[in-house]
């Protein structure tokens, strides 16, 4: 037997292994065990800012720690950090490439990042001298668009690319840290965890991948979604993730357990997600479709409890604040609107 | 040439499987309870399940003046 086909058998004995071992553990379902409680009563959230000043589609939002301003990206080539509760525009930044796909606002609130198919992600700097926001850095390696990017803290930010990759990178420098790779497709987005010790990246392979952001290794990999994951978060706890996908269904996944728990998704909804948040005690997630609206689902019932309609065009990305206080979401029709 | 470095990819594949392969399991018994602990432990913390009234919302619409 040649070396290619004895790999090769290997390779799908160990995946036999890994189906057999989350089974082994499967003593129970989160259905059985949520079977006693209650489904969340409807939600229904209202609309109470709208933010105006876009002029083409929005493709990108992130909010800051302080649950107040918020970062949106469009290709009408502007990054825009908005004053959310008096619907103010705090920096109207011209970007150099107007294909923007994402952006991304520093924990400390001095940054803002942004990329797309420049396949570089360029970092401002919102805190210069005399109050003019410049580039300050240019991060450029990946081979491919970028899809998303997380900062870490001032000097440190993790990219996802349609190159299949992440990397990690030092700001100061310039320089590729770590390269994350493994995906056999384009990665479309990335989260990272609580504790900011992993990250997890869902790509167009149909799987997410859990990534230790020090040592580079890819710890664990999720299937079962049958299209291109396009949304991916974690839930508040660390424990578990959140994806959303072209096939029309977010699903859970337990890190500890190592498997998919539960998915959330209707014969009537026939679109893909593009986008997905957990609310504050991750009893809900918010997930943004093609058809314009936003679904509010009951995590653990995996029961609809309510819809965010408002948009005129397809919801693009979305953000519930760190306090949980409210989510935004951003669209195609180019209007961010603030719910809760 | 290709088929070489074929062969390097497949044997990185294989590793990485091999990685996830011995990785811990917990019981999805005790993974689902911790999930729904946690949720049931901040629900009350949690405003889209509580509701915010318009005293305490940030997002209040706000109220007209008008001159008297």
């Amino acid at each position: 037997m040649g070396e290619m086909e004895q790999l090769r058998k290997e390779a799908e004995s160990l995946k036999d292994e890994i189906t057999a071992a989350r089974k082994a553990v499967q003593d129970l379902t989160l259905q059985d065990h949520v079977a006693g409680t209650a489904v969340v009563g409807r939600v229904q959230l209202k609309i109470r800012k709208t933010l105006r000043g876009h002029l083409a589609k929005i493709y990108a939002l992130h909010w800051g720690t302080d649950s107040k301003l918020c970062v949106s990206a469009s290709q009408d080539g502007k990054l825009i950090v908005w004053d959310s509760c008096t619907t103010n525009k705090v920096h109207a930044i011209p970007l150099k490439s107007s294909w923007v796909m994402t952006c991304s606002y520093a924990p400390s609130g001095n940054m803002v990042a942004c990329g797309g198919l420049d396949n570089m992600c360029s970092i401002y700097n919102l805190k210069g001298k005399d109050g003019n926001v410049k580039v300050m850095h240019e991060l450029a390696a990946h081979t491919g668009y970028l899809s998303c990017c997380r900062f870490l803290n001032d000097n440190e930010i993790i990219t996802s690319s349609g190159d299949c990759t992440c990397v990690l990178w030092d700001i100061e420098t310039g320089s590729q840290k770590t390269v994350f790779a493994g995906h056999l497709g384009d990665c479309m987005s990335l989260a990272v965890a609580p504790d900011f010790n992993t990250f997890i990246s869902g790509a167009c392979d149909y799987t997410a991948k859990l990534w230790d952001i020090r040592d580079g290794q890819c710890r664990q990999t999720f299937g079962g979604h049958e299209s291109d994951i396009n949304a991916i978060g974690f839930f508040p706890n660390g424990n578990a993730v959140i994806t959303g996908s072209d096939d029309a269904s977010c699903k859970l996944y337990d890190l500890r357990s190592d498997q998919e728990l539960i998915t959330y998704q209707d014969s009537s909804i026939m679109c893909g997600v593009t986008s997905i948040a957990p609310s504050f005690s991750g009893r809900l997630i918010l997930a943004g479709y093609d058809d314009f609206n936003c679904n509010i689902w009951d995590s653990l019932k995996a029961e609809r409890v309510g819809v965010l309609s408002g948009h005129d065009n397809r919801v693009s990305c979305i953000g519930v604040t760190p306090d949980g206080m409210a989510c935004c979401t951003g669209s195609w029709d180019s209007f961010l609107k603030i719910w809760n | 040439m290709s088929g070489s470095s074929n062969i390097v990819a497949m044997k990185k594949i294989v590793q990485q499987l091999r990685f996830e392969a011995n990785i811990n399991r917990v019981k999805v018994s005790q993974a689902a309870a911790e999930l729904q602990q946690f949720c049931i432990q901040n629900a009350l913390q949690d405003p889209m399940l509580t509701g915010v009234s318009s005293s305490t919302n940030p997002f209040r619409t706000q109220k007209v003046c008008s001159f008297l």
